[in-house]
């Protein structure tokens, strides 16, 4: 898939927050520019400022510094009225579902409509229909929120988001309260919109595996800032910043100790999975390595991963297993204590 | 035991003392719910904050539910006079327990509307909700069985304010407790007119409250 026309751009986007202890910076200088039919991922750890990131791109908060860009307008200059109608073409889901309690599940749905004033009464009714019908709920439209489980709370959540043909789907760790499964299912749910309507995903998340199943870029944000942005497969493969390590390498490595030095990670990014790379390598260098640790993952059909590997003491054997290395050019750095 | 005279004073008591909980009642909700609205939705954390003006609202309304309502009912004499044209009998005393039961009300009203989870309102928001159709679609629909427990108690709190009025020639079944009860040392008739009261309370609390639960789609 190939995605040139951006839908959103975030300019030097900062927001700052006014507290008593003075003021607080959630977000500095995000520039991001989001594709039009693309999911895009947005990742970091909590507290990383990527609630408010989501939120600012539909002007719940409203940013402190640079601009919202929406097909081509800047939000932040908007009237509040003028950004009220720019939400309409922005859905959005949330963690905790807010559904309206009080309503039953196709008056949740026909919600949206209500308040944007495009569909009759009748027309909304029978919009709700065919959007349960397509979440898989057309049989609970008269159940209450607190009739549903939590994914069916999602669906109807996703229904309503998208009810009025927003451009865009905001999802603010939308599956973080659903088990495996379910997480599974809703995320099909959202790849299924994404291509079948043609709606810009926006998925925020501290989960991995989110990104993983179905976004096709994604940034990661840290301490405020965007750490580094790129396609899913090609930060997976090698993560450059100390968090998108942090986030993809993932915690396992922490749990592995060595005692010696001359420790070097090697990173895979897929095409190297026919050759067998390391034994090229102690082949060719007559250098005999110790594999202490080792994970792949399948990141969109191709396989990534990495490998941590030690090297003898002697500083001219391993110059030579690198120098082989670098002449094939695998990636390659080295670990040191508790470096991941 | 008791005669049809007084049958017929007591069957007179509850008609004005229900007349005046229902009238009272009725225009406290008319002030009490914008005021609350007013309250909720320009708080600085509402939907639309205004500085200074929720503070000055949230004073006079303690000022007002401070004053005791024996001494209220006393001070408004000179203004309700001038709104029912007389200081005696249940219309009189109207004016006096909208004045202590609205700005109770609006407390109460502002407390139902802050149980509503911030999330819901940011949801529709995120669609695009005007502030007034968020009071009027997510605020208003959604803490309705609270708002229906909430007047189950201010009813019967101005049932209890109702009586209190009696002392000053109030008229109603609290006029009847303090007339003959009181002041003629006729307990019987005490009795009998607290008991209509309890019953009362009784019934108008077990009312709002099944109305609640029934309304209620969070449960089942």
């Amino acid at each position: 898939m190939a995605f040139e026309e951006s839908i959103i751009q975030l300019k030097g986007m900062g927001k700052e927050f006014k507290t008593a202890n003075g003021p607080v910076v959630a977000l500095d200088n995000i520039n991001l520019d989001i594709y039009r039919g693309e999911i895009f991922g947005i990742i970091g750890l909590s507290g990383a400022g990527k609630s408010t990131l989501v939120r600012c791109i539909n002007m719940l908060e409203v940013p402190t510094s640079g601009q919202v860009i929406f097909e081509g307008q800047n939000l932040a200059a908007m009237s509040p009225a003028g950004q009220r109608k720019a939400r309409q073409s922005m859905g959005m889901i949330f963690q905790q579902f807010n559904l309206l309690a009080q309503r039953n599940v196709l008056r949740n749905v026909c919600f949206p409509m209500e308040i944007a004033g495009t569909h009759t009464k009748a027309e909304a009714k029978e919009r709700a229909m065919e959007l349960l019908q397509l979440v898989g709920l057309e049989d609970r439209a008269k159940a209450y929120p607190a009739q549903l489980s939590g994914g069916q709370k999602q669906r109807v959540a996703i229904a309503r988001a998208i009810a009025t043909n927003p451009k865009v789907l905001l999802c603010d760790e939308a599956t973080s309260a659903l088990d495996p499964n379910t997480t599974k299912q809703i995320l099909q749910l959202l790849k299924q919109i994404n291509q079948d309507f043609g709606i810009t995903v926006i998925v925020i998340t501290h989960e991995m595996a989110v990104i993983e199943a179905i976004c096709d870029r994604v940034a990661i944000i840290d301490h405020s800032q965007i750490a580094e942005v790129g396609k899913v497969a090609d930060i997976f493969s090698e993560p450059k910043s100390k968090i998108g390590r942090q986030l993809i390498l993932g915690d396992a490595v922490n749990n592995v100790k060595f005692d010696l030095a001359r420790k070097f990670r090697i990173t895979f990014d897929g095409r190297e999975s026919m050759e067998p790379v390391l034994a090229n390598m102690i082949l060719a260098s007559k250098v005999p390595v110790n594999i202490l640790y080792a994970s792949t993952r399948d990141i969109g059909g191709t396989a990534v991963g990495q490998m941590i590997v030690q090297f003898p003491e002697d500083e001219a054997d391993a110059m030579r297993a690198l120098n082989y290395l670098k002449s094939v050019k695998i990636p390659f750095e080295e670990v040191t204590g508790d470096d991941v | 035991m008791f005669s049809p005279q007084i049958m017929e004073l007591i069957q007179n008591g509850i008609g004005e003392t229900l007349y005046m909980v229902f009238i009272s009642t009725a225009v406290s909700y008319l002030i009490g719910i914008p005021l609350g609205i007013i309250l909720v939705v320009t708080d600085k954390d509402g939907i639309r904050p205004v500085p200074v003006l929720p503070q000055v609202l949230g004073i006079l309304i303690n000022l007002l539910r401070s004053i005791p309502f024996l001494i209220l009912l006393i001070m408004m004499m000179p203004v309700t006079r001038k709104i029912v044209g007389t200081s005696l009998g249940w219309k009189a005393v109207v004016p006096p327990l909208v004045a202590a039961a609205a700005p109770y009300i609006a407390r109460m009203v502002e407390s139902s509307f802050k149980e509503i989870d911030a999330g819901v309102i940011e949801a529709a928001k995120s669609m695009g909700a005007s502030t007034w159709q968020i009071v009027w679609k997510v605020l208003l629909p959604e803490s309705r069985p609270s708002l229906l427990v909430g007047a189950a108690i201010s009813t019967t709190t101005i049932l209890g304010y109702s009586a209190m009025a009696g002392a000053v020639g109030g008229g109603g079944l609290g006029g009847i407790a303090i007339n003959y009860g009181y002041y003629r040392y006729e307990t019987d008739m005490m009795f009998l007119t607290v008991a209509i009261l309890v019953i009362i309370v009784q019934i108008v609390q077990e009312v709002g409250m099944r109305l609640s639960r029934s309304s209620d789609k969070r449960i089942r």
